[in-house]
């Protein structure tokens, strides 16, 4: 047991670090700044630089474009993306999709999909959730029928309503679990679909979620026609697919690199600010108090994150403990934006989105940084509820790892 | 970075387990507690020479084993899970780390008797004045000839009855607070002038509150140099608190274990409590209050040995983490329980108690959330 970075890990740290000063696109750094909203040809301006360098899908299989980097450096990694404050690659092609069709897929699938994936020429969304099924997800009712087609060829025929869709307005494809038998018991109808966002009877509508923010959709899908070789896996086995898509690629959803970027911004913001006696905030004993027991969950949680990431590369996949690390990221985030919306006091009020209608950064009212403290706080009470609210991740603890 | 243990420590690790398996159940455990002495002069022999863990953390020169904080770490652990309350942490990594780290003129001989079990060591730090800070002391070391007199009253000095000799800090100059001028002594417990007080803990310990009324020392009983102590204390309890924290993960480990199967077997509403979603996601929120444990305290041991500053801001994250987990553990272990968990015959209770002490011990949740924030934000103005 030890801590430290071997030679090789620090080399490999500075590499990446001076990729990201060298590359990172100085219009996305002062976007991201700003608060700015950032649009589809921001979020691809990225994916494809770190694609040409060959960083785009670390854990991939090598022959799709993989690293097989180490945990270590895959840890590393992702302490300098958010060192530098670059945006993430968004997860739903490269970590959910990508992995389901490498694992479950045909060759024809993973020579069609994969590397536009990985190139970010095709974006993705995940249609999983419906109003009625969210986190029942397997009680989910859009229908697929299968028919032969004028053409001979075999096709289902989706109906029914998606919904929480991230960032569909700009999808090119979406993959959707679909009750392709209604007979069966609920986890046993169910296939996985890949369709294309451009089929006629599909409409996206957008849902303006409490922070003002355009990034959730309605997908209804009418008479939606996709062709059977677009289903991955056996027919009525997509919920094998859909159990594997949420255990894997877990590890990063601590977001433990980035909540040490938020720890920093939030001791600036109060380094900045003034507490009612006219000293320092951070130098108030009961915001200080706060901040510190937060580090020091934060610290629980990256050893926590290193020792599944250990296990993991010891030839264990991500289990069910990843759960814990979901919870725990995710309350973290949460905290973090409840101090900063403190932090930033009065001036957390002021919201200027679409008045008049050109953003919200142009009324610069109160300091930079207490200008999106409201809005990320209203955003970020997402986390505890997606990918499996931390109510049904306790029950999968429950179940998973304790046995009962 | 590695997180794995190597193969001499994985066999540590389970040649202690199998050893308390056998030879210290819970009822031994508590027939030996109530027993007159408290603890096993036996076991104590075995840990020596059958097992030979007292030198896990000596090098090899000085007839250890040739480990490190590691081995306390797995030791501790071990014990945690047993509730084994003879004194390892007081003499091995207490004693033994004011001996490795000070430069003591007789460190071998010393650390040769504790590897063999001869040699047993309580620290008495803690004055009824002072609470957690370790620089508070009335005791006071007075140069007289070649050696010392020393006069005092150290509080609650944990496994003194069972001590063949004592660690004390001593002011030689200063005033009652100041940080300089702390003196540590190590002195025969048998020594002229050393009258203790013994008595049983809560959670089944011995301690003693120990008087030293003019216990004459030659100068030869100085550790480390004169009133340069209490970096070499700090860092000491900081060995001590990351090794009291290894414990308290193997108690919190046994209590959540007991807790579960207890939860399967016990039934109202005509079902298994453990059906309960309620209780199962108290459950859970225990497991990960034992694993993010488990977490602080691998992360703490290792950065043992860097900087003061950065080895005391590690160990303070871990104790809070610790005694924040100790509390919701136990208190949730006897919840659970229900009235069985509030009685003395069942395992769990014990856990609780000891784990409830193990918040306290080298520090509150309080005491080193305060330290902490004074080595991230600076001192207060």
């Amino acid at each position: 047991m030890n801590l430290d970075f071997s030679p090789e890990d620090l080399a490999f740290r500075d590499e990446v670090r001076a990729f990201v000063a060298e590359n990172y696109p100085d219009a996305l750094r002062a976007k991201s700044s700003d608060g700015e909203d950032l649009s589809k040809e921001d979020f691809l301006s990225w994916h494809k630089i770190l694609a040409r360098k060959g960083w785009v899908a670390p854990s991939w299989p090598k022959e799709w474009g993989g690293c097989r980097w180490t945990s270590t450096q895959k840890y590393l990694f992702g302490e300098e993306m958010a060192r530098a404050d670059a945006i993430p690659v968004l997860p739903f092609g490269v970590a959910m999709v990508a992995p389901v069709i490498y694992t479950f897929g045909t060759q024809e699938q993973k020579d069609r999909y994969l590397p536009k994936i990985y190139n970010g020429e095709e974006w993705w969304c995940q249609g999983y959730s419906e109003p009625g099924a969210g986190s029942d997800l397997a009680s989910l009712k859009t229908k697929a029928e299968r028919i032969t087609g004028d053409d001979g060829k075999e096709y289902y025929i989706v109906n029914g309503q998606k919904t929480w869709t991230t960032l569909a307005q700009h999808a090119d494809w979406g993959f959707f679990l679909v009750r392709t038998n209604p007979e069966a018991k609920i986890q046993e109808g169910i296939s996985f679909l890949l369709i294309d966002m451009k089929t006629p009877g599909i409409t996206v509508r957008p849902i303006i979620t409490i922070d003002g923010g355009h990034e959730v959709n309605e997908v209804w899908l009418e008479n939606v026609k996709v062709p059977v070789e677009n289903r991955v896996f056996e027919e009525n086995k997509g919920w094998t697919c859909a159990k594997f898509l949420l255990a894997h690629e877990r590890s990063g959803i601590a977001g433990v690199a980035r909540s040490k970027r938020g720890v920093e911004r939030v001791r600036e913001m109060a380094s900045a600010e003034f507490g009612d006696d006219g000293d320092n905030l951070l130098k108030d004993a009961d915001f200080k108090r706060k901040v510190a027991e937060l580090e020091i969950d934060l610290t629980a949680l990256e050893y926590t994150e290193l020792r599944v990431l250990a296990s993991e590369s010891a030839g264990k996949g991500p289990g069910p403990e990843s759960s814990l690390l979901k919870i725990k990221g995710t309350e973290i985030q949460q905290r973090l934006t409840e101090l900063a919306l403190e932090a930033a006091g009065h001036y957390a009020s002021p919201y200027f989105r679409g008045f008049p209608a050109d953003g919200d950064n142009m009324h610069p009212i109160g300091p930079d940084s207490a200008h999106r403290t409201a809005p990320n706080y209203f955003n970020t009470r997402k986390t505890s509820i997606y990918g499996g609210s931390n109510e049904i991740q306790r029950n999968i603890i429950a179940k998973m790892v304790l046995g009962l | 970075m590695d997180f794995n243990f190597s193969e001499e420590q994985s066999m540590l690790r389970d040649t202690v387990a199998s050893f308390l398996q056998d030879k210290y159940d819970f009822e031994k455990r508590q027939k030996l507690i109530k027993s007159e002495s408290g603890w096993s002069a036996e076991i104590w022999e075995s840990f020596a020479n059958e097992l030979g863990i007292l030198g896990a953390p000596f090098s090899e020169e000085l007839g250890g084993l040739g480990g490190g904080a590691i081995e306390n770490m797995i030791v501790m652990e071990e014990f945690g899970k047993a509730l084994v309350v003879e004194p390892y942490l007081g003499t091995v990594v207490i004693g033994g780390g004011f001996l490795k780290h000070s430069g003591y003129a007789g460190a071998a001989d010393l650390i040769g008797g504790i590897i063999e079990g001869k040699v047993t060591i309580a620290f008495g730090y803690a004055e009824p004045q002072a609470r957690y800070n370790w620089a508070d002391v009335k005791t006071t070391a007075k140069k007289e000839g070649d050696g010392y007199v020393l006069n005092g009253h150290k509080a609650v000095v944990i496994g003194a009855p069972w001590a063949s000799h004592l660690i004390v800090t001593a002011r030689t100059s200063g005033g009652q607070r100041d940080e300089d001028g702390i003196s540590v002594f190590i002195v025969e417990k048998g020594a002229k002038g050393i009258v203790t007080r013994d008595y049983p803990t809560v959670d089944g310990q011995r301690a003693s509150e120990v008087y030293l009324e003019n216990v004459t020392v030659p100068a030869s009983a100085l550790i480390g140099e004169e009133g340069k102590g209490l970096p070499l204390v700090n860092k000491v309890l900081d060995e001590a608190a990351a090794a009291a924290c290894a414990e308290a993960v193997g108690a919190m480990r046994k209590m959540h274990e007991q807790t579960l199967d207890y939860a399967r077997q016990r039934k109202q509403f005509g079902t298994a409590i453990a059906n309960f979603q309620v209780l199962q996601h108290r459950m859970v929120d225990m497991f990960m209050n034992v694993e993010q444990s488990v977490s602080m305290t691998y992360m703490a041991t290792l950065k043992l040995d860097e900087s003061d500053a950065e080895r005391a801001k590690a160990v303070s994250a871990a104790k809070v983490q610790i005694g924040k987990a100790c509390k919701f553990v136990g208190q949730n272990a006897i919840q659970i329980h229900g009235g069985m968990g509030m009685t003395e015959e069942l395992a769990v209770g014990h856990y609780f108690k000891r784990a409830t002490m193990i918040e306290g011990l080298y520090g509150s949740v309080d005491h080193h959330l305060r330290r902490y924030e004074t080595l991230s934000f600076g001192k207060a103005a």
